[in-house]
């Protein structure tokens, strides 16, 4: 067995050869090189920790031509010299045995990235090299206070390579890290949250997270009950962004156009072009956002309705999903756009950015606004209900506080809610500016996101939760 | 019994263990433990009878966690020589060194008996990977083409998974195993779009711990389900919109499950119960406290948690510690008397559990994770001479019959939960009375489950499941199997959806 692990160049360069010399039509090779290094901490003690590297290389050979194009897929976590050529020949068999794949486009021509000769990016365990020590006096000083910590901070490092028969050589890195952090009071009986998005810790204090903490667990000093029903509610950007991710997931063009989504227009077709908020709502990614940089070329491991692995390496660009409160595109791929009657592929980016023209001010201006509701800091355990409206249920977690006067005077007990983030782009009366947002319910996955606060007048809170 | 894969054996898997442990005691690790592990998936998707995608998948690393200066510490690679052994090994010391000034607990495992280079193997009939892959979209589209040639059906998708799963673990005990397990998910929908709504309707073959005879027909009746589905769709498209109010409720296994899950798999995790998941899953009602006395349901609730359950997803003859598979009480007759474990809960928790051993719950998903305290097969147990589903619907008067999961959500203390389904059938003196549509459930755990009138018998009872549960951060996903039989529940929430979206 020769054992020789391979560059990500080498990968890429040897695999597009043999799967040339075995006859293959097309090929395109990525390579994922990912390490990442966390803490994860309870009861104001480390509890687990990790310095991970992994790897994982996906060959897409393709055979025949035009409309008969036939794709292979086939992902291996590493690859050396001898593993490369046995995936090259089964992605080039699976091909050759499958049927002319509806997806088929040309692949993309080769575009040629100026730093793809450099080796990967990686993070260690040098990273918490000040958030660590920090972090240790937080835990400490919580222990003295009786305050119990629990939580989790995460740093990851990606960087992408992909090659194609067609002359495509990309490369990119992007960092991803992020901080959830939750608290206690001595008897437990009620918790406050923060989390925060960062890509190297050099912006993240331990000790201010925890006295953000102290202040919302003074709060719930005194504690009122609360009934279900539908109460005027501010949602800072965390639960803004735990909600409108869930949209963002929604906007597949193929599923909609199949009558199977909210952006659905009944009797057939797509709601492209209609108004869905008559508000001045804005929904946009754009992988070149400053802070929240995503992969700039499409990447597709498999085929799917927003995607193809015909269309590995397509140059993505600003994109507007809603504008002015009108639909203005759903995620495509060049299949799915032809299929759906657009111009052009909009495939899906990861990130975005929901924010409403004339919005400004934080979320304690919202709360100094306000004279008798809700404030939540975060939800949590969202799922579908119904796709016809974009019904989702799910919970409040960790304080769901009372505002009376423009102050926040106690805290209240949690609730389940029944909402659709549709209809909320319609129905909240104030907005925020928009800030870049940790969702609590989606961050550890979907981290590149800004959002505003909102103020909705009639937030459904379907039933009291007696969670603490 | 089926054989461990060749091409697993072939790989160095002592010789690597070796090199990773003694660098560990080198280091002055007091404890060390070792995993290679090989994941193999497949995951095939139909749209309207054409093949969308179809991708294979490999995942092969190595991990290695040590116990240092009392402290654990965790890393993981991905190549395969000795060198690279050697440094994981070095990186799990250093990562339990950095740690150390922030851990107040000093580690220490429950005793296990050592198993000395063990095989264990799954209960399948035919491995996926040996399928070929046009024989699968053949037979997949063949099942699409059923349904998408009925009357009122618009699309149809299909999506299966396949894992086949290998596992050696070695630790510095002396234990060392070699696992491996197979498991499918399959999911067909059939879709309907009218002019003003759309809805669909999914099989209820549930995941399970078998190999390509599942999507055969052994363990699920394709033929009938298939044949059926057009029809129950069409009747939820046509069926009347739920009264929001109490109702009695006769519930399906193939929904039961998922409710199983939710307010008692994850509620009696030790774990959670005593906050480590405190920030990311949630914690626990069913605190340490109430061991003993908490009055989870009524008499007739008898609640297990196992590891051994043929075709279960969480069944395993080792867990990631080296623990055996093992059957143990979590709810009886009523009562709290369990949770699920790890080794260092276990040793952590010994007077209040009761046992100086570790029921067996320490699963990583890949070697590129830590092992945590996963949930085992956790099941309702049937009532011997229990009633059928029919009798269970007879003793109803006005009330709704609820087949098949959905939409699942459960608060951070697993107390509060709302449940939809695929169908929902009026009860009406005994008898069932046609499709309702817009229904979803609401209750608190302890309430719902003081409710539960009768559970059926052996005859109603059918192992449901999940591949894809999520906890702990960063987050793992786990396979996991709950059987129970149908049950009847007394004065439940039922809402109605389209009410609950202010239409």
């Amino acid at each position: 067995m020769n054992g020789i692990q391979l560059t990500p160049q080498d990968t890429i360069e040897r695999g597009l050869a043999l799967a040339a010399a075995e006859g293959a039509d097309g090929c395109v090779v990525l390579v994922a090189e990912t390490s990442s290094t966390n803490l994860r901490w309870a009861n104001n003690t480390l509890t687990t920790n990790g310095a991970m590297r992994g790897s994982s290389v996906t060959v897409i050979a393709t055979v025949g031509s035009g409309e008969g194009t036939a794709a292979g897929v086939i992902g291996r976590s590493s690859v050396t010299e001898d593993s490369l050529r046995e995936i090259v020949s089964a992605a080039i068999a699976t091909a050759r045995a499958a049927g002319p794949a509806e997806d088929a486009r040309p692949l993309v021509d080769g575009t040629v990235s100026d730093d793809w000769a450099l080796e990967p990016e990686e993070t260690t365990v040098g990273v918490y090299e000040k958030f660590a020590p920090s972090l240790g006096e937080s835990l400490k000083r919580a222990e003295l206070e009786r305050r119990r910590l629990y939580g989790f901070a995460n740093h990851e490092v990606v960087t992408l390579y992909v090659g194609s028969s067609t002359g495509l050589r990309l490369r990119q890195a992007l960092p991803r890290g992020y901080v959830s952090s939750t608290g206690k009071n001595a008897d437990l009986s009620h918790s406050a949250w923060v989390g925060t998005a960062t890509r190297d810790f050099t912006d993240v204090d331990p000790l201010a997270l925890d006295a953000e903490l102290t202040r919302r667990l003074g709060w719930a000093k005194r504690t009122v009950s609360a009934d279900a029903g539908r109460h005027p509610t501010i949602l800072p950007p965390a639960a803004v962004a735990d909600l409108m991710t869930y949209l963002f997931w929604q906007l597949d063009g193929r599923d909609a156009f199949e009558g199977q989504t909210v952006f659905s227009k009944p009797g057939g077709g797509t709601r492209i072009g209609d108004t869905v908020s008559p508000q001045p709502v804005n929904l946009h990614s754009d992988p070149a956002l400053a802070g929240l940089e995503a992969f700039a070329f499409a990447v597709a491991r498999s085929s799917g309705g927003s995607s193809s692995v015909f269309d590995n390496g397509l140059t993505l660009t600003a994109t507007d999903w809603i504008r002015g409160g009108k639909l203005e595109h759903l995620m495509t791929s060049r299949r799915t756009a032809e299929l759906i009657g657009v111009p052009t592929a909009t495939p899906d980016i990861e990130n975005y950015v929901l924010s409403v023209d004339g919005g400004a001010g934080s979320t304690d201006d919202l709360v100094a606004g306000l004279d008798s509701g809700l404030l939540v800091t975060c939800l949590w355990y969202i799922r579908m209900v119904d796709p016809q409206t974009l019904l989702l249920t799910g919970l409040t977690r960790d304080g769901v506080y009372l505002v009376e006067n423009g102050e926040v005077t106690g805290a209240v007990n949690n609730f389940r809610f029944n909402e659709s983030p549709v209809d909320l782009l319609s129905r909240f009366t104030t907005a925020g500016a928009t800030v870049p947002s940790y969702s609590r319910e989606w961050g550890d996955f979907f981290s590149r996101t800004a959002t505003p606060p909102l103020l909705v007048p009639d937030f459904n809170m379907s039933s009291v939760s007696q969670a603490s | 019994m089926p054989e461990v894969d060749a091409s697993f054996l072939a790989l160095p898997r002592h010789q690597l263990a070796a090199a990773a442990l003694q660098r560990a005691r080198d280091l002055g690790a007091t404890f060390a433990e070792f995993r290679l592990e090989r994941i193999r998936s497949e995951s095939i998707s139909l749209r309207d009878s054409v093949l969308e995608s179809a991708k294979d998948d490999e995942d092969l690393g190595l991990a290695v966690r040590v116990i240092h200066d009392g402290t654990w510490g965790f890393a993981a690679g991905v190549a395969l020589t000795e060198d690279e052994a050697v440094r994981v090994a070095e990186q799990a010391v250093n990562m339990a060194q950095v740690s150390r000034p922030i851990n107040a607990e000093t580690i220490e495992l429950a005793d296990e008996p050592v198993y000395d280079d063990v095989t264990w193997t799954s209960s399948y009939e035919i491995d996926p990977f040996t399928v070929s892959r046009a024989d699968k979209v053949a037979l997949l589209t063949d099942y699409s083409d059923r349904l998408l040639k009925a009357d009122g059906v618009a699309h149809v998708s299909v999506h299966v998974a396949t894992i086949h799963e290998c596992k050696y673990y070695a630790n510095t005990a002396g234990t060392s195993y070699t696992q491996q397990r197979v498991r499918i998910g399959p999911n067909i929908t059939a879709h309907a779009v009218a002019e003003d709504r759309f809805d669909s309707m999914s099989t209820c073959a549930p995941p399970a711990g078998r190999g390509w005879e599942y999507m055969t027909g052994t363990g699920w009746n394709w033929d009938d389900e298939l044949a059926q589905i057009p029809g129950w769709l069409a009747e939820k498209m046509a069926a009347p919109t739920v009264e929001a109010g109490v109702y009695d409720l006769v519930i399906d296994p193939t929904n039961l499950w998922l409710t199983i899950h939710e307010s008692i798999g994850h509620a009696t995790e030790l774990d959670r119960a005593l906050g480590y998941e405190a920030n990311y899953a949630g914690t626990s009602f069913a605190t340490t406290d109430k061991l003993g006395t908490l009055k989870y349901g009524s008499p007739v609730m008898h609640v297990t948690g196992d590891r051994t359950a043929e075709h279960g997803l969480s069944t395993v003859g080792y867990d990631d510690e080296g623990v055996a598979g093992q059957q143990w009480d979590l709810v009886k007759d009523g009562i709290l008397v369990g949770y699920q474990v790890d080794r260092r809960m276990a040793k952590k928790n010994e007077d209040l559990l009761g046992t100086p051993r570790s029921n067996g719950c320490a699963y990583a998903d890949s070697s590129g994770h830590i092992p945590i305290q996963r949930m085992a097969n956790v099941s309702l147990q049937p009532a011997p001479d229990g009633p059928s589903t029919e009798e269970l619907i007879s003793q109803v008067k006005n009330g709704i019959y609820i087949v098949g999961d959905k939409s699942w959500s459960i608060d951070m203390q697993r107390y509060n939960f709302q449940f939809t389904g695929q169908r929902f059938y009026k009860i009406t003196d005994g008898k069932l009375d046609g499709q309702l549509r817009d229904v979803a459930y609401q209750a608190t755990t302890t309430d719902f489950w003081g409710s539960m009138e009768a559970v059926g018998g052996p005859q109603t009872y059918l192992l449901g499941g999940a591949l894809n549960c999520g906890k702990a951060e960063p987050s793992q996903s786990g396979a996991v199997t709950h059987g129970c039989p149908s049950a009847l529940f007394r004065s439940v929430r039922i809402l109605n959806t389209t009410q609950e979206a202010g239409r």
